[in-house]
């Protein structure tokens, strides 16, 4: 006989275990969280660097610290099991649940809810077609940085790194702390995607340069790595001939954006953002298909972990309000819409109650500016403006509009940047 | 640890033609080794190829291309159930998108039919679009129905592994570097592992087949290598790219760029078609992959880059002679098996069948009655039911522990590709068997748990696991000296 679950969570990383401790906290009493990895915290566990939980915890932390600070809060509940070393294979529309592990072999469970969080993962260089040979010690920065933080080996010694992202940048450090060199950074872009903060402490504070416009064009050695041939880049990111030269290595690492893991959220025909590369959701986080949430990096890739908190434990406590039949059924659909420089926005849409609901929009913008006010408006009505001084593609910027304001809005609201 | 070894035939070269004409000797009473000279077999042409088994109209009627070709598409047909092949046998198109590439279809037709191939017929575009709806430019299209895609690797890997439950040999990173002669007649091998004494000689070793020739004095030939580039796609995108096998309406050069889903059910495109003279070279370049976008977009005008996850490229073996060269050579004792460039996967087991006969009638061999045509059925754990799932992992827990999480390749898999006749022992050779790490992530997450369950099972510090070839190592231990906290 297979158990109703309340809510049944598809990944144990912070978005996993936040969303589970969420929906406790809001009466869901059967609770499961499935991980495939052999323990709990997800790509936190790698991260051993600190800057993690100022917003969330108000105090930093290092990733495995931040993972430890959800898993207590979890634990020793009757109503969360947790199961490890466990893969889901298919999650059905009907909300059941294929996993196998080997010590409790193939599972089927049920659930009311299901929140997805199953995270992202690397882009890697078939994505990108870097040409040349295909040796040994071309890896994702977050397979290094696994194999380096938890596993004890190191991916090579003499290192180019390409994408300033911030993986990329916190690996840079990370191999110059093992006494490696780190050759280079490149980054394709006229300007880094990585965090101002990480830019200074893990490249400057270290003597590593960074090329901007700069891009690898052609890997060299047959068994391993021995060296990349890198070409200055014009306004459309093409190589410029006759700006190549080489740099000399044996691992060339990839930090070239992460994507969002939807293959079950694909599998469940859910609607997908082609920007984000995630399912459509609500304020609520919840998806096109009723009693499915999402939250975290596979709704849309987050630079801050406190945020993935903040948004799983939003979808948390809306799934365990509706698997105790106490969501509201009445409600109206309000499109978002990002123009004017914002590039995506999550939620994609509102489902406001009468009277209206407190709202928390996360976006991103397409370039770089100085200086820009951002307005969220219905029709012509300003219902939020807030002056920036930067906006940065790799910085996401939150804003919250009040339950009365989100009363005043019509069938759809905008999101833009205004000089 | 040089050793002296005895056959009665050494074949040179662990690719689809090598394994097969091993296969078929191992037939007979005769005791057969095969030398490859990489750590795994199949990893010339045979691993980097658009996987097609030829319905057999391109080639010039009485070739011996043309030959093997119809032949070889035929004995698949009987090898798929013997040696449990991944086969799909989707049929093949060839596009034309103008008037004057209709006409080539009437050509190509009228070939095919004197090659012998059957069921040939020429499609409307409405009838194309039936089979094909992203196919919006073409006129109409030939259509060969016992045209199909197979799975090279597991190809010659079966052919290697019944062979080896025959009583053959393989011996792996073994380099041939010379020939033993008396009497003007082949009498033994040298190889890097040392010396085989011989009677026969098969020389089907791809792109070096002249070398190897030379070396044992026969200059009659030479092989250039022609570069083919592909890039390939994620499974999600093959139901805005094609379902079977679709070419271009051939040129003389090549059968062109093509677009085909593979038997795992990921779409590639390519190949172009380069002469190179470094037989070592299989770099991929920008110029060619922007060559085989561009000309596949003139099959299917909105090709998903987005999704493309790998790009690679393989060499032709392209002979000096314009057709195969299959059989004896002027050295007594040495047959050759070379230029086998397309159709050359799908001849194979018709090269081995001639290769065998003539050395079968030769030496006076007889056929073993007790050869063991079956290979044992291997469990493929993303192919089962739910049930069939959960049986396996209660006689194997393995099973339960899934590593690489795009394909959905189990931990049992992999520890039995290491262990079984032929086994992997590389992190690509676990790839190859398995296909964990051939999926949209590439190995990001499961190649280091795929290097550490190849030190487990090989018993071998994990900084020694090799990616593929000599040198190709994945990790390193930490620097002691240096290696700090952060």
């Amino acid at each position: 006989m297979n158990q109703l679950y309340d809510v049944i969570i598809v990944g144990g990383g912070p978005a996993g275990l936040s969303a589970a401790y969420s929906a406790w906290e809001n009466g869901a009493k059967k609770i499961i969280i499935i991980e495939r990895d052999r323990e709990l915290g997800g790509i936190l566990q790698q991260c051993i660097h600190n800057g993690f939980g100022l917003h969330h915890f108000k105090e930093e932390l290092t990733g495995p610290g931040y993972a430890h600070r959800c898993i207590e809060l979890i634990k020793d509940k009757p109503e969360i099991e947790v199961l490890v070393d466990t893969m889901v294979l298919d999650v059905l529309r009907n909300k059941t649940v294929i996993a196998v592990s080997p010590a409790k072999g193939l599972l089927q469970l049920e659930g009311k809810t299901v929140i997805l969080t199953m995270g992202c993962r690397e882009r890697t260089r078939g994505a990108i077609r870097i040409p040349g040979e295909r040796p040994a010690g071309v890896f994702t920065a977050g397979a290094a940085q696994r194999m380096v933080n938890m596993e004890g080996y190191l991916p090579g010694h003499k290192i180019v790194i390409l994408g300033s992202g911030d993986i990329g940048l916190i690996m840079a450090r990370r191999m110059s702390l093992e006494g490696c060199k780190v050759q280079a950074v490149l980054e394709i872009c006229p300007f880094s995607n990585g965090l101002t903060r990480n830019i200074v402490q893990c490249l400057n504070d270290y003597d590593i340069p960074l090329h901007l416009s700069h891009t690898i064009v052609k890997i060299h050695g047959e068994g391993r790595v021995t060296g990349v041939t890198v070409s200055k880049v014009d306004e459309k990111m093409c190589p410029i001939p006759g700006t190549e030269f080489d740099i000399e290595c044996d691992t060339v690492l990839l930090s070239v954006g992460l994507i969002p893991e939807n293959e079950l959220s694909r599998g469940l025909m859910l609607e997908m953002h082609p920007l984000t590369s995630g399912p459509v959701v609500d304020q609520h986080r919840q998806t096109s298909l009723p009693g499915f949430y999402a939250a975290g990096n596979v709704v849309h890739v987050h630079d801050l972990v406190d945020f993935v908190s903040e948004e799983a434990e939003i979808a948390g406590k809306f799934a365990a309000l509706e698997a105790q039949g106490k969501l509201d059924k009445n409600m109206r659909t309000v499109k978002v819409n990002p123009i004017d420089g914002v590039r995506t926005c999550v939620p994609q849409k509102l489902s406001l109650p009468q009277g209206g609901e407190k709202a928390k929009l996360f976006m991103r913008v397409a370039a770089p500016q100085r200086k820009v006010r951002l307005e969220v408006k219905s029709g012509d009505t300003v219902l939020v403006s807030r002056m920036l001084p930067v906006a940065k593609p790799s910085e996401m910027i939150a804003v919250e509009i009040p339950a009365e304001k989100t009363a005043l809005m019509g069938d759809e609201i905008t999101v833009g940047l205004k000089q | 640890m040089e050793f002296i070894k005895s056959a009665d035939v050494v074949v040179i070269g662990g690719g689809i033609v090598g394994t097969a004409v091993l296969r078929e000797l191992s037939k007979y009473d005769l005791k057969c080794i095969l030398v490859e000279k990489e750590p795994d077999l199949a990893m010339g042409t045979t691993k980097a190829n658009s996987a097609i088994l030829h319905a057999g109209f391109d080639a010039p009627t009485g070739s011996l291309k043309a030959i093997t070709n119809v032949r070889g598409n035929k004995l698949y047909h009987e090898l798929e159930q013997e040696l449990d092949l991944d086969i799909k046998w989707t049929g093949s198109l060839v596009a034309a998108t103008t008037d004057e590439e209709m006409k080539t279809l009437q050509e190509l037709l009228e070939r095919g039919k004197a090659n012998g191939v059957e069921g040939l017929k020429i499609l409307s575009r409405e009838e194309v679009l039936e089979k094909e709806k992203n196919l919006t430019s073409v006129k109409g299209a030939l259509w060969a129905p016992s045209a199909g895609v197979c799975w090279p690797f597991g190809a010659a890997l079966a052919f290697a592994r019944c062979a080896v439950q025959n009583g053959a040999e393989v011996i792996r990173d073994c380099r041939v570097l010379g020939f033993i002669k008396e009497d003007g007649r082949i009498a033994g091998v040298e190889t890097s592992k040392g010396v085989i004494r011989t009677k026969y000689v098969v020389n089907a070793a791809g792109v070096y087949a002249d070398e190897i020739a030379k070396l044992a004095g026969d200059e009659s030939f030479t092989i250039t290598p022609r570069k083919g580039e592909y890039i390939l796609f994620d499974k999600t995108a093959c139901s805005s790219l094609v379902f079977g096998v679709v070419f271009p309406t051939p040129t003389k050069k090549s059968k062109g760029i093509l677009v085909c889903t593979t038997t795992h059910g990921n779409t590639f495109i390519g190949p172009n078609a380069q002469d190179m003279e470094d037989k070592d070279d299989h770099a991929v370049t920008a110029e060619g992959m922007n060559e085989i976008i561009a000309s596949a977009r003139k099959l299917i005008p909105n090709l998903p880059m987005g999704a493309a996850i790998t790009e690679f490229s393989g060499l032709r073996a392209v002979s000096s002679t314009g057709d195969f060269i299959i059989g004896a050579s002027a050295v007594a004792g040495l047959y050759n098996a070379a230029g086998m460039q397309s159709p050359g996967l799908t001849a194979a087991p018709a090269v081995a069948e001639m290769l065998a006969e003539a050395i079968v009638k030769d030496s006076g061999a007889q056929a073993k009655a007790d050869f063991k045509a079956k290979l044992p059925k291997k469990h493929i754990f993303n192919r089962l039911n739910w049930d069939k799932q959960a049986e396996l992992i209660k006689e194997n827990s393995l099973y339960g522990r899934v590593i690489c999480r795009c394909e959905t390749i189990t931990e049992a898999e992999i520890v039995e590709a290491i262990h079984e006749s032929c086994g992997a022992r590389t992190v690509d050779g676990v790839k190859r068997r398995t296909r964990a790490g051939m999926g949209r992530c590439q190995g990001g997450f499961c190649g280091p748990r795929v290097t550490q369950i190849l030190a487990r099972e090989l018993n071998i510090p994990v900084p020694e696991v090799l990616k593929e070839r000599a040198d190709s190592h994945m990790f390193y231990e930490k620097n002691q000296a240096q290696g700090g906290e952060a």
